[in-house]
């Protein structure tokens, strides 16, 4: 029993990875096409990220010069790191049985990795653009990271656990009780994830206007199959982006251990919660503006606060 | 993993014993001979080869014995031997327990890299400073060891001078720059107020019974008030503190370390820093007999304090050196605040809670030695290749010194608390100490602990920012001056060195399992628990349970590795894999220079723009009609403002008092003499 368990259970972990590595890009291209609709443009369809990534491999990449080999391993280390984040988060079903060789603490840890590699193959040509993504990303990074670490903290301290599987089977079975300080951490959340995956108001995925962009700077000198991967990672990343807050602050729905059988049913129910996520992240986009980048500190230090307002209210109230 | 463990151990036992040997008495031999190495290097200053090639390395066979000694110890109980050495009536006391045994490890595991490094370092170096520089050295390590093995004050002191005066002189190798005199005499300075404290504390600490308490066991036997044993603790933390530069005692550190020669850095940054942690935990740990919850939450404050100061500070530096040096001082607060975690659970009886957080503390000691000192003494080969510790200077490097480059990166992942590199195991292990806290007694602690993790967590992602500027302002872009086309690799004995110390990091991060079981029987004569790892077998580490949490390095880095190669294989499986090369694109601009590159203050403005308060700046900056336009920025401390030079002004105006007595005259001296005798006699 326990072997076909834990044989399921691979399986099962194969089928999720799989499974994330395609949704990505079309989670990608929803939100994009319901930023169009709300702009009142017809926008490029759902499938519009995979031709891109398609378009990308069959060109010939260039680099420059001077790029070192990091610059070429980069993106292969930036898709295996977020491939991974997206793998092991339970979106579907809690048993996952790699889970327990990366916690919380250590997906905060793959995202850092993907970040400083990122962020080291910016400065690696050597451009006025690229050490300027570099810094910015840092900057940005280094108040959203620990407001991510707090906001999981408050999650683990609810369920006794650093492992996301039994964080997620004790905030499901919950039914429906607002934790007030779930409340904050989820606030923080959602500015968290607008600024790492370098949406509006911190960056604008769309734009190549020199003075404000952060993430794309850093990805300038890259084309054709690195360029891709990075575009791939990036979808990666706001998808597990999502599914983590999916699995923190919604995961009702998920499959259980040893519910085969509801697997179908969490499967449509994810589906219906990244819609709904991704849509909503459109209208956030499209009702705020691009801010100055020295107000990105204020703003994620607003994330930052009440992530530990929210461990503090955990710590006094108990919930 | 631990049976096997405990076979080895048990067979070298039974093997020893038979020669009445005992890993004291081993570790007492390699010491001396660390001792003669360094005399012989004196005595043959006249073959600098000699000394390169032969007497270092010699050294650094000599710091693995030590370590391998050290490793052998942890399984013993402890040994204790009374030399037939020091003053009249007062033998000096050695003892080897499993505290000491784990930081001879520590000592001897760094210092082998350093060592080796140093053969190829001192290379170019002339016969004479070469021979000095071979005993101050040598007897810097041997200082270093003996104040771990030390087993009663006196020895303790001798060991902490020979140790702060070694240090010194190696610091001041450079003595004809007047910069550097300067760092060295700062650093003698603060060494010597915190001995001072130090002494004092001891001095508490044997209780007033009299000459023949100055050893160890009489003060562990003195059962103190809680008022002197936290009169004792004060001392003991100011001390130490000096030693490791903990805030406001910090300032030696960012003059000290870039002042002294790589490999020194490296031991004083990434050795000698551990030794005033090994001493802040013998003496609140095994030298008192009760802790007090607030001198935890001392500790935690001033740890806090101190890591944000440090690493804010390593941010905005453009000395490579110095950034490394406040990057240690942010260590250095993080090591602090692990401490006040477990005095905080051990003064509540939180026995395994206390475990967990000495046991990351300690880990976080042995990590810090191993990065610290790859860091310091890749500088070192950065400078021999171009010459040049600012930052701004540099750049590029990677081309031309790959070797460095890479192992550097190593270190530079590790100290950023990436997984699955060593920083990041014990990250993982202090955070844990966080998580488990709820439930202490006292509702103020409670309400501290989650923002001293935050604090904590923020720390941890500066370091990351400021590494990213490290590696990437040196290594990565293009080369800022014309002459960093000349640079060249680090040579053959430089990249062992450099090896060893990043395969140290490599196998840190992927053993931690193996790690913590030695260090269980430390956390066992502390805090009287171990952490154990019942439950997650050797691959995955579980400091409580398996469903609270693991992590499992292996298979983190299998798993990165396997889609790695997964994405590289599908990707040239199914699409071409041409490659060109071109000149950089940046926007379509076409004139790209060097200069337009972030220099190492550019990648530190946003944070001097961020905490501004926290820094005095003084800018300098050009009009738009300059005909030679300078920009020119400085941060400084606040601290050495605010209060090191108001306490120079106090000590001058003092010494101007009492100079007002002194007028070089004898009958004035006489008359001094016989006005005392006169006051003396009409009281007596």
């Amino acid at each position: 029993m326990e072997n076909i368990n834990l044989t399921l259970g691979i399986l099962f972990q194969l089928c999720q990875s799989l499974l994330v590595v395609l949704l990505a890009p079309l989670l990608t291209g929803w939100v994009n096409q319901c930023r169009a609709w709300l702009q009142n443009r017809s926008g490029p369809g759902l499938l519009q990220p995979f031709r891109t990534l398609r378009k990308l491999f069959h060109k010939d990449a260039v680099i420059a010069y001077n790029a070192s080999p990091l610059f070429r391993i980069t993106p292969y280390i930036l898709f295996g790191c977020m491939w991974l984040a997206a793998a092991i988060i339970p979106i579907i079903a809690v048993d996952l049985p790699f889970s327990p060789a990366a916690d919380v603490i250590a997906l905060v840890g793959v995202f850092a990795l993907a970040r400083v590699f990122i962020a080291l193959a910016a400065m690696d040509i050597g451009t006025a653009f690229g050490t300027l993504g570099a810094r910015r990303e840092m900057l940005v990074s280094f108040l959203a990271e620990p407001a991510l670490l707090m906001v999981l903290f408050t999650a683990s301290l609810i369920s006794q656990s650093t492992q996301l599987p039994r964080i997620v089977e004790a905030l499901a079975h919950h039914q429906f009780v607002l934790y007030p300080s779930l409340a904050f951490a989820g606030l923080a959340f959602v500015i968290v994830l607008l600024a790492e995956n370098a949406r509006i108001p911190v960056d604008n995925p769309g734009t190549h206007l020199e003075l404000t962009m952060i993430h794309e700077a850093m990805v300038l000198e890259y084309s054709a199959r690195h360029l891709a991967l990075i575009e791939w990672a990036s979808s990666l990343k706001l998808l597990a982006y999502i599914s983590l807050g999916i699995a923190l602050f919604f995961p009702h729905g998920i499959a259980e251990v040893g519910q085969w059988g509801a697997l179908p049913l969490a499967i449509a129910v994810l589906l219906v919660k990244l819609t709904l996520a991704g849509a909503g992240l459109a209208l956030l986009e499209t009702l705020l503006a691009k801010m100055r980048i020295f107000r990105a500190p204020e703003f994620l230090g607003t994330a930052f606060l009440l992530a530990v307002l929210g461990l503090l209210i955990h710590f006094l109230l108990g919930a | 993993m631990r049976s096997l463990a405990n076979l080895q151990g048990g067979e070298k036992t039974t093997r020893m014993d038979i020669v009445g040997v005992l890993p004291l008495d081993v570790a007492g031999a390699l010491i001396v001979l660390w001792l003669v190495l360094g005399l012989l290097g004196l005595a043959l200053q006249g073959s600098p080869r000699f000394i390169t090639n032969a007497i270092f390395p010699a050294g650094a066979l000599v710091s693995l014995a030590l370590a391998a000694t050290g490793l052998w110890a942890l399984g013993e109980g402890a040994g204790v031997v009374v030399l037939p050495l020091g003053l009249p009536d007062l033998p000096l006391h050695l003892r080897l327990d499993p505290l000491s045994a784990f930081f001879l490890i520590l000592l001897g595991g760094a210092s082998f890299g350093v060592s080796l490094f140093s053969a190829g370092y001192f290379r170019t170096m002339a016969g004479n400073t070469l021979g000095l520089l071979c005993l101050e050295y040598h007897l810097f390590l041997a200082g270093m060891a003996l104040v771990l093995l030390a087993d009663d004050a006196y020895m303790f002191m001798v060991a902490w001078e020979t140790m702060a005066l070694s240090s010194y002189f190696l610091v001041t190798t450079d003595h004809h720059v007047p910069d550097i005199r300067k760092a060295g005499f700062l650093y003698l300075l603060i060494a010597h107020v915190g001995a001072i404290a130090i002494l004092l504390g001891f001095g508490v600490m044997q209780g007033g019974h009299g000459i023949g308490a100055y050893t160890f066991d009489a003060m562990r036997a003195a059962h103190l008030t809680p008022f002197w044993s936290s009169v004792a603790f004060l001392l003991a933390l100011f001390g130490f503190g000096a030693k490791a530069g903990v805030l406001p005692l910090h300032v030696w550190l960012p003059e000290a370390h870039p002042a002294a020669p790589s490999p020194v850095s490296a031991l004083m940054s990434g050795i000698m820093l551990k030794t005033a942690i090994y001493g802040m935990l013998r003496v609140t740990f095994d030298l008192l007999d009760a802790q007090q919850w607030w001198w935890g939450v001392l500790a935690l404050a001033l740890g806090l304090l101190t890591a944000v100061f440090g690493v804010m500070f390593a941010a905005v530096q453009g000395d490579m050196k110095r950034l490394l040096a406040y990057s240690s001082i942010e260590n250095i607060g993080l090591l602090l605040v692990g401490i006040g975690l477990t005095i905080i659970f051990h003064a509540y009886g939180k026995e395994a809670l206390a475990a967990l957080s000495l046991t990351a503390t300690l880990y976080h000691s042995l990590n810090h030695a191993f990065f610290k000192s790859l860091l310091f003494i890749g500088t070192g080969s950065i400078l021999h290749a171009t010459g040049e510790r600012n930052m701004g200077r540099l750049g590029g490097l990677i081309h031309r010194m790959p070797w460095a480059a890479m192992l550097m990166l190593v270190g530079v992942l590790s100290i950023a608390g990436l997984p699955p590199f060593n920083g990041f195991v014990s990250e993982w292990l202090l955070l844990q100490a966080f998580l488990l806290s709820p439930g202490l007694p006292n509702s103020y602690i409670n309400m501290l602990i989650p923002v001293a993790a935050a604090v904590i967590a923020l720390a941890a992602a500066l370091a990351a920012y400021v590494m990213v500027k490290f590696y990437g302002i040196i290594f990565l872009g293009q080369p800022r001056e014309q002459a960093l086309e000349h640079a060249h690799d680090a040579g053959r004995w430089e990249r062992i060195g450099l090896g060893w110390l990043a395969l140290g990091c490599v196998a840190l991060g992927l053993a931690p399992v193996f790690v913590i079981q030695q260090l269980d029987r430390v956390t066992q004569m502390l805090v009287g628990q171990g952490l154990g790892n019942a439950a997650g077998g050797w691959l995955f580490l579980t400091p409580v349970d398996t469903e609270r949490a693991s992590y499992s390095p292996v298979f983190f880095l299998l798993a990165v590795l396997g889609v790695m190669l997964v994405t590289i294989l599908t990707v040239h499986r199914f699409y071409h894999g041409r490659l060109r090369r071109g000149p950089a694109w940046d926007c379509g601009f076409p004139a790209q220079t060097a200069r337009m590159q972030d220099t190492a203050e550019g990648f530190g403005q946003p944070i001097r723009r961020i905490f501004e308060p926290f820094f005095k700046i003084e800018n300098e900056l050009p009009t738009a009609f300059d005909t030679h336009p300078r920009y020119h920025g400085r941060s400084d401390d606040r601290i050495w403002l605010s209060l090191y030079l108001p306490i120079k002004r106090i000590t001058e105006k003092l010494s101007s008092w009492v100079s007002l007595l002194q007028h070089g005259r004898i009958h004035l001296y006489l008359s001094y003499t016989f006005v005392t005798l006169v006051v003396l006699l009409a009281f007596m």
